[in-house]
């Protein structure tokens, strides 16, 4: 579970919430681009550390805000 | 120069909005959700807080569900033609600005759907009896100014939400010239989808506006009025379907919002909020209504006393036009004249074709300043 990942959404619209919730949970983050080997999206996605990757996943579900998956980078 | 035609666009802005535009456009620029540098990373960040502050603003909940459009008949249209289909018969008053008419309209001269126009009380008010009475088969919406551009008159809008939120009707609430002044919670009002300019009582830069749908809402059921870039899916040569992108193509008016969401700020900021904001407008329009109508000779209005700032008025004898000439050219007061392109409004209230003088108050408007106007159309109307 060491190491980091990247939350990959549909739009940046919902990286950008997500980051406002993840920042009132207090969950260490970063927007970053998308890796070019993830997705051909040309906008960002919010790395977390991989070890957190569960309790993001249900606060995202919780909060209602769509993401397209988690990859490990 | 003072200013009274804020019902058409609020100036000035409060110097924040102003600072957030410059901020903006020499300090950021790019364009949000495109790519994924710094820039555009600080471009998003505005475009989500302000996201965030409007919804927050009509009571919702998510921020997807604000969605930003260039004004607010950008947004009435996209309700509109969006969610009407074949068959649907479609409920509006005549106090609506040409934004909503004039979609309705086309739908109706094309057979799509069948328009009842309700006529409302002799200000235009209508009552939950009066719109019970339209309901039909068929009936799919409602969609109701709020608060009317050419006289200030306010919809009972939490009762006839209520009533159509029990009879499976949609409300689409047209905000233009409320929000702002008057407080709109999509939930509790229950209001389906509500679509308001930004560069009003909201006090952003022109160029702003939006369409906030309820929680829960079959956005589905939506069609986009444009569709393009989003900046999302661009693999995919079809629309995206989620929220906002849906309704969002196109580079956003990011300057705009940025100073939109500063206008939000400096209503938040005021000691009651909107309380303070109704306070100061409805005291100046008492103030110039009662004093007009004891000192200028042949000065009709067609506003209440106690209204929001938005006062209608003619002066027996003199066009409109002359009226509002005068009033800028020798006195350097701006104020509107004709029809506000709200036809139906002034048929109802009995000054189509000519229309009225519109006075629209803005919270940085001084008693001073309608003191000065007094004057001038006690000189423009001349006698006593």
């Amino acid at each position: 579970m060491s190491g980091e990942s990247a939350i990959l959404f549909h739009s940046s619209n919902y990286a950008m919430w997500a980051v406002d919730v993840l920042k009132q949970a207090q969950i260490g983050h970063k927007l970053i681009p998308v890796p070019r080997e993830l997705s051909s999206d040309c906008g960002y996605c919010v790395r977390i550390e991989t070890v957190n990757a569960d309790g993001v996943t249900e606060l995202l579900n919780s909060e209602n805000i769509e993401f397209d998956r988690i990859e490990n980078i | 120069m003072i200013y009274f035609d804020n019902a058409a666009t609020s100036f000035p802005k409060p110097m924040q909005v102003t600072d957030a535009v410059v901020d903006y456009m020499t300090k950021i620029g790019a364009n949000p959700g495109r790519a994924g540098h710094i820039q555009s990373v600080r471009a998003g960040e505005i475009v989500f807080e302000t996201r965030k502050k409007i919804a927050r603003f009509f009571g919702v909940k998510s921020p997807m569900n604000a969605v930003f459009t260039s004004n607010a008949t950008e947004a009435l249209n996209t309700a509109v033609k969006g969610l009407l289909r074949d068959g649907d018969h479609v409920i509006t008053s005549a106090m609506e600005h040409n934004s909503v008419l004039r979609p309705l309209k086309r739908l109706e001269e094309h057979g799509m759907i069948t328009l009842t126009l309700l006529d409302g009380d002799e200000r235009g008010v209508l009552s939950v009896e009066e719109v019970l009475k339209a309901i039909k088969q068929g009936t799919r919406a409602i969609v109701l100014n709020h608060m009317s551009n050419v006289t200030g008159t306010v919809q009972p809008v939490r009762e006839i939400g209520e009533l159509c939120r029990s009879k499976g009707i949609l409300m689409i609430l047209d905000c233009a010239q409320s929000a702002g002044i008057i407080p709109v919670d999509l939930c509790a009002d229950h209001i389906d989808i509500a679509c308001f300019a930004g560069h009003k009582g909201l006090y952003g830069p022109t160029g702003t506006g939006g369409m906030v749908i309820r929680d829960g809402f079959n956005f589905d059921s939506i069609t986009p009025l444009k569709e393009g870039g989003t900046g999302s899916l661009s693999d995919k040569t079809v629309q995206p379907a989620f929220m906002p992108d849906k309704f969002e193509s196109g580079t956003l008016n990011v300057a705009g919002i940025a100073g939109l969401s500063k206008g939000i700020d400096f209503l938040n900021s005021l000691p009651e909020g909107l309380k303070s904001v109704q306070l100061h407008k409805q005291t100046l329009q008492k103030y110039f209504i009662e004093k007009a109508k004891k000192h200028i000779k042949g000065f009709v209005t067609q506003s209440e006393t106690d209204g929001y700032g938005v006062v209608s008025f003619i002066i027996v004898g003199l066009s409109v036009s002359e009226v509002t000439m005068k009033l800028s050219d020798r006195y350097g007061i701006m104020s509107r004249q004709g029809l506000h392109c709200a036809p139906t409004a002034h048929r109802r209230i009995g000054t189509f074709p000519e229309g009225t003088v519109r006075f629209g108050f803005s919270v940085f408007n001084t008693r001073d300043e309608v003191d000065i106007a007094l004057k001038a159309l006690k000189e423009i109307a001349g006698g006593n």
